[in-house]
């Protein structure tokens, strides 16, 4: 996948938590707590669809690489090389 | 046979939107069965019936807005439910207002030679319609004798209404009901916020509130949560929140009359420990749906409960038991908030418990200064249930019991 292809992956699993952020206004270093607002709920729920069409683990220690979209994409990419 | 009604959602709503029906007439329903969506200032919520029967006629049609206590349907005994009640003609007009004033007729009185076929509608002249379309039209500002009707005998149905609406100049408010926020159906922020200011002005009127606070050692909760999640996959990965919640709960059984609702005096505190959980809403306002029944859940279930009524609060539809039977709520700040919570107690509720966001503090373990990951739980309690030395027992027991986060 290209880095353009992870991030909208990542942007639709984000949006399909958080069906009232608009995707068209998520910037690639929003933080998804502070700036859009995501709970720990929202944020657990996003990692385990991350992990459902990934197939990788995630472990509570690369949470904070996943804190923005642009974080989240080169995550993923890193990932899905090794 | 009995009516099944708009039930109230809250001491300050007044009137519902019917939006669905979940049943038809003839249809069996059970004790707790969703049979319909009403939309309130919560957003839409599904209406459960909490008596068996089968469904009979329905009294109110989809696109209506019912004061509380209005009749939705007939409920009669499983199976006699088209004896009790004569099927009226589908579309014939039935005076909406005459039945508010007497919300409980008797089937026996009705006239055994209810005619079958439509009448003339008596109320507004020669126009045939229904009451929905009555009601559409009124918004809408149509006359109904502008719109082709396509029921029984030419009635006007609300399709007939809603068909014409679009090349009609709506009125003024039209298009800011329309401005919700997306993912939320049926909410209006506006209407939110007001049913809030009532519900919290009577609170502070009515609740002569005490407040507590306790800072807690998190850190073997924090240390058994990451052990457990590391071994989970995401989906079944726990939350602190959950283990606030079980705390919270299990806590209880030390100062039972901390849980219950003031409805009537004298007060009687509840067995059942519907939890609620105050969930924030993006665009502002929160909702507080109730964990129902959380008093014998472990870790996993609660953990679950709350995904799923976290989830049905932000994007999908909660329950009116989840929103009307909450018996104490708990109010979390979350990973990115303050230090504490001092909460205003959600009435008739007795009891709001509030976690300030977990950081690391210098605590004092065994005589030396650590860093330690520490929570501040508050209560604030109804001065006319409970003392604060009782309140005090409550807290110190949400402390003993998050640091023994295995125990089952």
């Amino acid at each position: 996948m290209t880095p353009a292809d992870l991030r909208a992956a990542f942007i639709a699993d984000l949006t399909a938590v958080a069906p009232d952020l608009d995707p068209a206004t998520i910037e690639d270093n929003d933080h998804l707590q502070d700036d859009l607002g995501l709970d720990s709920m929202d944020f657990l729920k996003l990692i385990s669809a991350l992990h459902k069409r990934f197939n990788l683990p995630i472990p509570e220690a690369d949470y904070p690489r996943l804190a923005t979209p642009a974080k989240a994409a080169a995550y993923l990419a890193e990932m899905l090389a090794t | 046979m009995s009516l099944f009604t708009m039930p109230s959602l809250g001491a300050d709503m007044e009137e519902g939107k019917l939006v669905e029906w979940l049943v038809k007439p003839g249809q069996r329903v059970l004790r707790g069965d969703v049979v319909a969506v009403v939309e309130t200032q919560k957003g839409a919520i599904e209406i459960e019936i909490f008596e068996a029967g089968e469904i009979g006629e329905l009294l109110a049609q989809v696109g209506q807005t019912l004061p509380v206590g209005a009749p939705l349907a007939r409920l009669g005994p499983a199976g006699e439910a088209e004896a009790g009640a004569p099927p009226a003609a589908p579309g014939s007009p039935r005076e909406i207002p005459k039945a508010l004033e007497s919300p409980a007729p008797l089937p026996a009185q009705k006239p055994a030679t209810e005619p079958a076929a439509p009448v003339p509608a008596a109320a507004s002249g020669a126009v045939l319609a229904s009451p929905a379309a009555r009601v559409r039209a009124s918004e809408l500002g149509i006359a109904l004798d502008v719109v082709t009707g396509s029921g029984p005998g030419g009635a006007v149905l609300l399709s007939d209404v809603e068909r014409d609406a679009p090349a009609r100049p709506a009125p003024v408010a039209e298009p800011v009901k329309d401005e919700r926020p997306k993912g939320k159906p049926g909410l209006d922020m506006a209407e939110m916020r007001r049913a809030i200011a009532a519900a919290m002005v009577r609170a502070k009127r009515e609740i002569p509130h005490y407040y507590l606070s306790h800072e807690i050692d998190l850190q073997a909760a924090q240390d058994w949560l990451s052990a457990q999640n590391s071994e989970r996959p995401p989906d079944r990965r726990l939350l602190m929140g959950a283990l606030l919640i079980r705390a919270t709960v299990r806590a209880l059984a030390r100062a039972p009359e901390l849980n219950g609702r003031f409805e009537a005096d004298p007060y009687a505190p509840s067995a059942p420990v519907h939890c609620g959980l105050a969930v924030a809403m993006r665009g502002g306002g929160l909702i507080a749906p109730a964990i129902v029944d959380a008093q014998g859940m472990g870790l996993d279930a609660i953990m679950e409960a709350m995904r799923d009524i976290v989830t049905r609060a932000r994007t999908g539809r909660l329950r009116n038991s989840e929103i009307t039977q909450g018996t104490i709520t708990v109010s979390s700040l979350g990973e990115t908030g303050v230090d504490a919570l001092i909460g205003v107690i959600y009435p008739p509720q007795v009891a709001l418990v509030g976690f300030g966001t977990p950081r690391p503090r210098p605590l004092v373990r065994n005589g030396a200064v650590q860093p330690r990951l520490a929570i501040v739980a508050t209560l604030a309690a109804d001065h006319r249930i409970s003392d604060g030395r009782r309140g005090a027992l409550f807290l110190a027991e949400i402390n003993r019991l998050l640091q023994e986060p295995e125990s089952p």
